[in-house]
C-alpha cells in the first residue's frame, strides 16, 4: 500500500507547471478568443514535445508506456493553467483509444493516425455518444466517431461542423454529422463497446483531475484578491465570513483529490472495474470546483462579475467540465446502482476492494 | 503508487479479524457514559490488551505491536467490521499516548502508557475552562511550582469522560504572571487527588459523558509534568493535531455507519416519497469513501517519513459533517419512527442506533476545536490569508 507519487511523476509535474507558467498565462489565453483557431500552436508543439502527447500508449507503438498514474498530476496542472488547447484530452482519451484498438485488432489505420498524433502531425477529435459537442472540432484532422458500440475513424474531410458557442470562450464547439461506412470502420462488437467504455472512464477521468486544478487556482487567485483588497481601512480577507467561505473550498478540494488520483490508479491497473473509482472522482472533484468558482466569484464581489476579471477563465472551464464526458447525475447514478447491488462490496474492509487485486469491488 | 495491500499486510488483516470474530462482545455493549457501560468497556478494554490489541502502533514495550500507520487502518477496519465497541479509553491512547510517546521521558512512558494499553488507567482530558473554550489560550487554572510539586487550584469543563476517568490531563497555568500562550504546561492529574471534586455534566443524551473539574489546592508531583515547564502549549498544539488530524476519527468508523445507512436504504427505497434521498445515500457513501481515501493517503506519507501539516484541520470539519449527514439521512428514511428509542431486540434492530449516533453527532462539529476555528485555522494557515 503505498499511496504517494514518485519522484519521477512529480518531477514530470514540476517540468509542465514551468512551460504552463511561462506559456500560458491568463493574458495569452485571452488573446486566443480573438484567434480564428483559439490554439496556441507553438505551445501545442511543445507539450508534444514533453512528451504528453504519447505518454500513455506502450512503447511498441512508439509512446513511452507510462500510465494514467502518472499522468494524473499532469492534468490537473492542466486544469491550474485553465489550459485551452485539449491536452488532456489527446492524450488521455484519443492516443490510448487508438493504442487499445492497435493492440487488440492490429488496424493499421489506426497505427498511422496514432503515430502522427505521438509526433504532433495531427490532432484527433473523440465524439463520445454522452458529449453532445466536439471541442476544437475545426482543427481536428481526424474524427474517433460512435455509431452504436462501433468505433469510426473518419478523415476531417469526411464530416460536417455545426458550430456553436459554449459560454466558456476558450472553447471551440461543434455538432459533429457524418456517415458510417464500411471504409470508416475502425472497431465494432465486443471491442468496439469496450474501447467506448474505456474512453468514457478516461475522458470523466481527465475532467476530474482538470477540475480539481481548477478549484485550487480559483481559491488561490481569491486568496490574493482577499489579501489585496480594503474595505473598512483593512483587507477583506481578515473578515471571517470571507476566510469561511474560502476554507469551505480547500476542505473540498482536500478531499476530492484522493478519490482522483485512486480513480487514475483503477483505470490504470484494471480499466474494466473503474467505473465506480471514475464516478466517484469525478462527482466530487466537479462539486468541489462548483463551490469553489461560487465562493470566489463571491469574494470578488463586483469585480467577479466582470469580464475584465481573469477569474471567469477558470469559472466558466469549471462549468463546462463538470458536465462534460457524464454530468453529475449520470456518475451519481452509477454508484447508485452499483450501492443498490445486494452483492456490491461495501463497509469499511473494502476501501480497496478485496485488496489482493486493483479495486476488485 | 500502490493500491494494494502487501501479502504481509493481508496476512495482518486475517490476524486481526481472526482475534475480533473470537473475541468482539456478541451483543453491543451499553452506553459507556453509564457506570454499567463504562465497567463493561473497561473489561473490553482489557481483553484488548490482552490480545496485545490496545493501541497496534505502539511499541512493543508499551504494549503495542510497532505498527505502521497503514496497518493501523487494516486493524481499525477490522475492528469496526466485527463491531468493535467504541473505545473508552480514546482521549489516553488516541490523544495523549502519541503526546508522551513524544515528549515524556522514559520513565513516564514506562508509568503511563504501559497502564494505558492494559486498560487499567481511563483518561480524561481537562483543555476547556469557563473562560476559555474556543480561546484556549485564556485558560487561567493555576498550577503553581512548589518544590517537587505543583499546586493546582481553578476550574476546568467539558471534560470528557472526567466522571469515571483515573487521570486527567491538560493545560496548567505554572506561571501566575505569563498571558495567553506562555506560561502554561502540560499536566498529567490522578483524579483521586485530595482537592478534586468532579461535578456530573448531562449531554444531550441524558448521560454525564463529561463534567467539570475543581481543584482546590491539588497537590500533583512534578512527575506528572511533560516537557518542560512552560512549553505547555505547543505540546498541546501536538496534542490538538493527532485529535483532528488522524488517530480520533479513523475512517472505519464511518464506513461502518455508511454501510449501515446503504442497508437501510436498501430496505426502504421503493417506500420513499423523498427523491432526493437517494442523492443523500451516494453523496455520504462517496464521502465515506473520499475520508477513508484522504487518510490512506496522509498515513502512506506519514509512514514514508512525511509530516502532518495545517490541512489536518481540513479532516475534522469534514468527518464531523458527514457524520451529521448521515444521521440525518437515516432519520428521513425512518420518517415518523425516527424518534422512538427501541425498546425490543426486533425494533432496535429496524431502528439501529441511529437516534443515539445522531445526538452524539451533534457534537462532532464543536468539539476537539470548533468547525469555525478549524476554518479560521485553515484560512490563516494552509491558505495563508491575513490574521488581521
Amino acid at each position: 500500500m503505498d499511496f504517494t507519487f514518485s519522484q519521477d511523476q512529480l518531477m514530470f509535474q514540476e517540468a509542465l507547471t514551468t512551460l504552463l507558467a511561462s506559456e500560458a498565462p491568463a493574458d495569452r489565453i485571452r488573446a486566443r478568443w480573438q484567434s480564428d483557431s483559439g490554439l496556441d500552436a507553438a505551445l501545442e508543439q511543445q507539450l508534444v514535445e514533453l512528451g504528453l502527447a504519447g505518454m500513455l500508449v506502450p512503447e511498441a507503438l512508439g509512446g513511452l508506456g507510462l500510465d494514467a498514474t502518472d499522468f494524473i498530476k499532469l492534468a490537473e496542472t492542466c486544469g491550474q493553467f485553465a489550459l485551452p488547447e485539449p491536452a488532456v484530452e489527446q492524450a488521455l482519451v484519443a492516443a490510448p483509444l487508438l493504442a487499445d484498438i492497435c493492440t487488440a485488432s492490429g488496424a493499421e489505420r489506426a497505427e498511422s493516425v496514432l503515430g502522427e498524433l505521438i509526433g504532433g502531425g495531427c490532432r484527433v477529435a473523440v465524439g463520445h455518444i454522452l458529449n453532445p459537442y466536439i471541442n476544437f472540432a475545426a482543427n481536428a484532422d481526424y474524427f474517433l466517431l460512435g455509431h452504436g458500440g462501433d468505433v469510426h475513424l473518419l478523415p476531417a474531410a469526411q464530416v460536417t461542423l455545426s458550430a456553436v458557442k459554449s459560454v466558456d470562450p476558450s472553447r471551440r464547439l461543434a455538432a459533429v454529422s457524418w456517415q458510417p461506412s464500411k471504409a470508416t470502420l475502425l472497431a465494432d462488437g465486443e471491442l468496439g463497446a469496450a474501447c467506448w467504455r474505456a474512453a468514457l472512464n478516461r475522458g470523466a477521468l481527465g475532467n476530474a483531475a482538470q477540475l480539481i486544478g481548477l478549484a485550487d487556482a480559483m481559491v488561490k487567485q481569491a486568496v490574493a484578491y482577499a489579501a489585496d483588497r480594503q474595505q473598512f481601512g483593512k483587507p477583506i480577507g481578515v473578515n471571517q465570513a470571507v476566510k469561511h467561505l474560502l476554507a469551505d473550498c480547500a476542505v473540498q478540494i482536500e478531499f476530492a483529490r484522493p478519490p482522483v488520483y485512486r480513480a487514475a490508479y483503477t483505470v490504470a491497473q484494471a480499466a474494466t472495474r473503474a467505473d465506480w473509482a471514475v464516478s466517484h472522482a469525478k462527482v466530487v472533484a466537479g462539486e468541489a470546483a462548483q463551490l469553489a468558482a461560487r465562493n470566489c466569484i463571491q469574494v470578488f464581489g463586483a469585480m467577479g462579475y466582470t469580464w475584465e476579471c481573469d477569474l471567469q477563465i477558470w469559472a466558466k472551464r469549471s462549468w463546462v467540465l463538470d458536465r462534460e464526458w457524464g454530468d453529475p447525475g449520470f456518475h451519481k447514478n452509477r454508484v447508485h446502482e452499483w450501492l443498490v447491488q445486494p452483492n456490491a462490496l461495501i463497509g469499511p474492509e473494502y476501501t480497496f476492494g478485496r485488496g489482493d487485486q486493483p479495486h476488485a469491488h | 503508487m500502490e493500491l494494494i495491500y502487501t501479502a504481509k499486510q493481508n496476512q495482518f488483516r486475517a490476524e486481526v479479524r481472526d482475534w475480533m470474530n473470537a473475541n468482539v462482545p456478541a451483543k453491543p455493549l451499553q452506553n459507556y457514559d453509564t457506570q454499567v457501560g463504562f465497567e463493561q468497556h473497561i473489561a473490553w478494554e482489557k481483553t484488548l490488551a490482552a490480545g496485545n490489541w490496545g493501541m497496534v502502533t505502539w511499541p512493543k514495550e508499551y504494549g503495542g505491536r510497532d505498527c505502521s500507520l497503514v496497518e493501523w487502518l487494516i486493524f481499525e477496519e477490522e475492528y469496526y467490521r466485527a463491531g468493535g465497541p467504541f473505545r473508552v479509553n480514546q482521549n489516553g491512547v488516541f490523544l495523549l499516548g502519541p503526546t508522551l510517546m513524544e515528549y515524556g521521558t522514559p520513565a513516564q512512558k514506562a508509568r503511563f502508557l504501559t497502564k494505558m494499553a492494559a486498560g487499567e488507567e481511563m483518561w480524561a482530558q481537562a483543555w476547556s475552562e469557563p473562560g476559555a473554550g474556543s480561546d484556549m489560550a485564556a485558560i487561567r487554572c493555576k498550577a503553581e511550582p512548589d518544590g517537587d510539586d505543583f499546586i493546582i487550584s481553578g476550574q476546568k469543563i467539558w471534560s470528557t469522560r472526567a466522571v469515571y476517568a483515573d487521570y486527567a490531563f491538560g493545560l496548567f497555568r505554572t506561571d501566575a504572571a505569563s498571558e495567553r500562550h506562555h506560561g502554561l504546561s502540560f499536566i498529567l492529574v490522578p483524579l483521586d487527588s485530595p482537592g478534586v471534586t468532579v461535578r456530573p455534566i448531562a449531554q444531550l443524551d441524558g448521560e454525564a459523558g463529561f463534567a467539570e473539574i475543581f481543584f482546590d489546592d491539588v497537590r500533583v508531583s512534578r512527575d506528572h509534568l511533560i516537557g518542560a515547564e512552560g512549553e505547555g502549549w505547543k505540546i498541546a498544539m501536538a496534542t490538538a493535531g493527532f485529535e483532528r488530524g488522524l488517530m480520533l476519527r479513523s475512517p472505519a468508523r464511518f464506513q461502518n455507519t455508511s454501510k449501515r445507512l446503504v442497508e437501510l436504504y436498501r430496505r426502504h427505497r421503493h417506500d420513499l416519497l423523498d427523491a432526493s434521498l437517494e442523492d443523500a445515500v451516494v453523496r455520504c457513501y462517496m464521502d465515506t469513501e473520499s475520508y477513508a481515501l484522504s487518510t490512506y493517503q496522509t498515513a502512506s506519507r506519514l509512514d514514508a517519513g512525511g509530516s502532518i501539516g495545517p490541512e489536518s484541520s481540513c479532516n475534522k470539519i469534514f468527518w464531523s459533517l458527514l457524520d451529521i449527514r448521515m444521521h440525518q439521512t437515516a432519520m428521513n428514511i425512518l420518517g415518523a419512527r425516527a424518534e422512538v428509542e427501541p425498546r425490543s431486540e426486533a425494533e432496535h434492530s429496524e431502528l439501529g442506533r441511529w437516534l443515539d449516533g445522531f445526538l452524539f453527532s451533534q457534537s462532532g462539529p464543536i468539539y476537539a476545536g470548533s468547525n469555525e476555528i478549524q476554518r479560521n485555522i485553515i484560512a490563516e494557515r494552509m491558505l495563508g490569508m491575513p490574521r488581521r
